[in-house]
């Protein structure tokens, strides 16, 4: 047996590993033979699927040790670029399991889930107050599912003009996410990248050659990936609209401008929201998050069905009777719990506490930057909103060391990295994001270790490139992964 | 406001390292035309009116103790040991694991979510997760496009698959455009979706649900002797994956992509989500496959440990040409429905099967005897089932949701489902149905008749 680190146990084998045949780890009514002779044996499994067997103890050690092993915002900084990583309050989880709110089955008469439908009404109402949009749906289950329904709106909004067949060109600039282009391809459309200015901004000019009747939308996202705010936007909307085209905008960075700027006022057409980035939902790992789309009056009639609507007696119900919509784009109604939690973070804060957060949330961030940046070399000196980007090419050129070996290393002091070499545009970017939720001493303490980090690559630059140290892991091997493609555990024989 | 740690003192200091004399200055990157200028806030709530807000409307729904209905959402137990794993933050407020050194613990339960997926559906490589089955399965017939390289533009789509799933579907297919789908009708005697006798060349995938909507039991091997003999790819859809307790996995069958939807083994089916998609494939096909896949490799000292990996399928990669736009899915989720069969063991993933079928029999046996209630369909069924009702059946569910009980689902709102769907009701059972719950059930029914 080997000591362990930090009094955290560091070696935990696979939960089928740690299978014992005999035990059980369930409490359900007495055993029953199933009745299955009336089934054909076709239809009935041979042999039975290889699940651990364990007790609740042992089960619930497995996956509190593997808990141990993730950095979370509940531990300490997490200032990934683009994603948000706010704190995610417990009332928020509280209400979320509230049985009443929850318990219901989409079979249910509307009569019977009155209180569900009011509360994705009211969630609605205060997204569109809060967006300048007439109309939103919550049904999205994550951003570049909202950037599909954004899309399927605009397509659809095309088709009925007529013009389907010519409009295909959505424009996209270099610095968006990814999810763009693939979103722009899933919708059948075909993307066409725009080079962003030398300050960061989108330009006119690089947008004036496509103006034509190929010309499908624009997909912006604002401020953009380089947290600067677009400030040609206007323009550029005006001149895509006089084109027939429509702007999309990802709301990934709503965190920068709510209560500020309202997209709908601005000449965007349709956005998509992030709940689990600006509204606090948590991140789960990955999901489940929820990516609402709002859009302009003259879009609602393609919105997904259903929406919900509340008649003249003050009674919710589900308008499924929309002939132009795109049709549904989730089974149900979105991911719902999500969107309980969303709301309970929007009416505890009001919206006067909702411009606040967007403003300490600019002022964290113009903070670190300010301090960062006589330390890192910042390639486009415009003024950013709500994150800032960083390049490694000062320091790759005098020691050698990249943004991934200054992430890495990172990680020894217990702090997440910020999102890297993510855009694409800056090259070995550091992209950072603290969100408002930081306190002045987790900046501080985290301008300071990056400060000694980057005195480490003068003086002892193998530290830094070999980094981390103290992680239960040290530097994974990602193309061995890619080559060996072992991806799910199997019975040693 | 308790989220926000700065003091008046530490935003002085800020400001000034900033260079800036207030907070509005920030913002002076915006054009003020484009500002907000009126200035009509509301004020938040405390904690005790926020609870008192959401306790009011959720007085305003009527939870129902017996729900008979299934269609996608199944009222599974989920023990609290699961909901406690869950619900630590250091699961539930961490992101993708863009750093794998600091987040082995979500990597290693996806590995093991993978393997579970894998082994439910016999397959060799599962992902991550998809958001949901509906969108899982259109992303598969996407997938299945993929595979026959863009050639084979038709998809048959049997039309006994949920709707609530083929709309979904048919979104996403008409969005992206260069894929026809032709739907293949149900016997109105069997319940199964009647096969075309052989496949044109030109497709690219046939899909069955498995059990289908009427929770009749399709004949898979039909569907993938039809699909290998034309090099189609074969795919199940399934509506909830406990069935795979004691259902015949898809892959033994010879399906090329298995869908199904987990959420109802991880305690998130309230009003329908947030679900998880399960997807599982053949080997051959990983590289076409959607989707986040974890996989194991090794540190400089050769410790084991978790990548997210082959991201050359994905957009944050390969942007335009990825295999799909999603990246955030349902991790949570995943890890809730990973916890809960861990807990289960095939043991007791058999002992919910037994309870499942054996409770569905008791309520269509008894259902049945009373006089002008009828099958509907003489294919095989598992634990969901549809009846036709005499009188009014809207009524009769009306009568028996103001007792506590949702009486199914009824067939005649879906509108594109044949009129034959008048009167009938798509009944299911889970576990969590007690025999007591079934003759209270029935007691009512014949009470509703006699009156």
């Amino acid at each position: 047996m080997s000591e362990i680190k930090s009094g955290i146990l560091r070696k935990e084998p696979l939960i089928f590993e740690k299978s014992q045949p005999g035990r059980e780890g369930f409490s359900l009514p007495a055993a029953e033979i199933p009745r299955l002779k009336e089934l054909p044996d076709s239809c009935l499994r041979k042999e039975d699927p290889v699940l651990p067997a364990l007790s609740e103890v042992e089960v619930i050690r497995h996956y509190t040790r593997l808990s141990h092993w993730n950095h979370c915002i509940e531990l300490g900084t997490y200032p990934l670029g683009s994603c948000t990583m706010k704190y995610n309050p417990k009332i928020n989880e509280k209400i979320a399991e509230i049985r009443g709110l929850t318990s219901l089955h989409p079979a249910q008469s509307q009569d019977d889930i009155q209180g569900a439908l009011e509360l994705m009404y009211t969630l609605e109402k205060e997204l569109c107050d809060l967006s300048g949009f007439s109309r939103v749906t919550l049904q999205p289950s994550a951003g570049a599912n909202g950037e599909f329904t954004g899309l399927s709106i605009i397509q659809k909004a095309i088709k009925e003009k007529g013009e389907a067949q010519n409009r295909k060109k959505v424009l996209i600039p270099d610095s968006a996410h990814g999810t763009n282009p693939a979103s722009v391809v899933l919708n059948g459309f075909e993307p066409v990248e725009i080079k962003s200015g030398p300050d960061g901004y989108l330009e006119i000019e690089s947008i004036k050659p496509h103006l034509d009747s190929q010309l499908a939308a624009i997909m912006v996202t604002n401020p953009n990936t380089l947290g600067i705010y677009e400030r040609n936007l206007c323009e550029i909307s005006k001149a895509v609209h006089e084109a027939g085209g429509y702007v999309y905008m990802d709301g990934a960075n709503f965190n920068a401008i709510m209560g500020v700027v309202k997209p709908g006022d601005i000449g965007v057409d349709t956005m998509h929201f992030n709940l689990h980035k600006t509204f606090s939902t948590p991140h789960g790992g990955g999901g489940p998050g929820a990516g609402p789309v709002g859009v302009v009056k003259a879009l609602e009639p393609y919105l997904p069905v259903p929406i919900v609507e509340k008649d003249k007696q003050g009674q919710y119900f589900l308008d499924t009777d929309r002939p132009s919509s795109i049709g549904k784009v989730h089974p149900f109604y979105g991911n719902y719990a999500v969107l309980v939690r969303a709301l309970v973070y929007i009416l505890e804060n009001g919206s006067s506490g909702l411009a606040e957060v967007t403003k300490r949330a600019v002022l964290n961030a113009r903070y670190l930057r300010a301090r960062l940046s006589k330390i890192l070399e910042i390639p486009y000196k415009t003024d950013t909103l709500h994150e800032a980007v960083f390049s490694d090419r000062k320091i790759k050129k005098e020691t050698g060391v990249t943004t991934m070996d200054v992430a890495k290393r990172l990680l020894d002091f217990g702090v997440h990295p910020p999102t890297v070499y993510f855009p694409l545009i800056v090259s070995g970017a550091f992209m950072v994001e603290p969100t408002e939720t930081e306190s002045l001493q987790d900046l501080d303490a985290f301008v300071d270790i990056v400060s000694q980090i980057l005195d480490e690559t003068k003086t002892d630059p193998e530290k830094v490139k070999t980094a981390p140290h103290n992680t239960g892991v040290g530097r994974l091997d990602e193309t061995y992964a890619a080559r060996s493609k072992i991806l799910r555990w199997k019975k040693k024989k | 406001m308790r989220y926000l740690p700065q003091s008046e003192f530490d935003i002085k200091k800020m400001l000034k390292e900033i260079r800036v004399g207030s907070i509005e200055e920030l913002f002076s990157s915006i054009p003020k035309e484009e500002k907000i200028s009126e200035v009509k806030l509301e004020e938040g709530r405390d904690e005790l009116h926020l609870c008192r807000f959401f306790h009011n409307l959720a007085a305003k729904n009527k939870v129902k103790d017996i729900i008979l209905a299934g269609g996608g959402v199944y009222p599974h137990n989920f023990p609290a040991a699961a909901a406690s794993i869950v619900s630590r933050p250091e699961f539930a407020t961490a992101y993708t694991p863009y750093q794998p050194e600091v987040s082995q613990g979500t990597l290693q339960a996806i590995f093991e979510f993978q393997t579970m997926v894998s082994e439910l559906m016999q397959l060799e490589v599962a992902n991550a997760s998809m958001y949901d089955a509906g969108s899982a399965l259109g992303e598969a017939l996407l997938m299945a496009y993929r595979v026959k390289r863009g050639k084979r533009k038709k998809v048959l789509v049997s039309k006994a698959i949920s709707p609530d799933y083929l709309q979904v579907v048919k979104t996403m297919l008409q969005s992206f455009g260069d894929i026809e789908i032709e739907y293949l009708p149900w016997d109105s005697k069997t319940g199964k979706t009647i096969l075309p006798q052989s496949l044109d060349k030109n497709i690219a995938a046939v899909a069955l649900g498995y059990p289908n909507y009427f929770g009749v039991i399709e004949d898979i091997s039909r569907m993938t002797t039809l699909t290998s003999s034309k090099k189609a790819l074969a795919i199940t859809v399934s509506q909830d994956a406990a069935v795979f307790g004691m259902l015949e996995a898809p892959g033994n069958l010879g399906v090329d992509i298995a869908v199904a939807e987990g959420m109802s083994l991880a305690g998130t089916w309230g009003m329908g989500g947030p679900g998880v998609g399960l997807m599982a494939t053949r080997k051959k096909y990983t590289k076409k496959m959607p989707g986040r896949i974890v996989g194991q490799t090794k540190d400089e000292d050769g410790n084991s440990g978790y990548v997210l990996t082959l991201a050359t399928r994905e957009q944050h990669i390969r942007r335009e040409k990825a295999t799909s736009n999603i990246c955030t899915n349902q991790a949570l989720v995943a890890l809730a429905f990973t916890v809960h069969l861990s807990l289960l063991g095939s043991r007791g993933l058999t002992r919910i099967n037994a309870l499942m079928r054996n409770r569905a029999l008791e309520l269509y046996e008894e259902l049945l005897a009373i006089k002008g209630i009828k099958p509907v369909f003489t294919g095989p069924f598992f634990n969901e089932f549809v009846l036709s009702f005499p009188g009014n059946t809207e009524k009769l569910r009306k009568f028996l949701a103001d007792h506590g009980i949702v009486f199914g689902i009824y067939l005649k709102k879906y509108s594109d489902v044949d009129s034959v769907f008048d009167n009938t009701i798509v009944l299911s059972t889970t576990e969590l149905i007690e025999t007591q719950d079934i003759k209270k059930t029935i007691k009512l029914v014949k009470q509703f008749y006699q009156d």
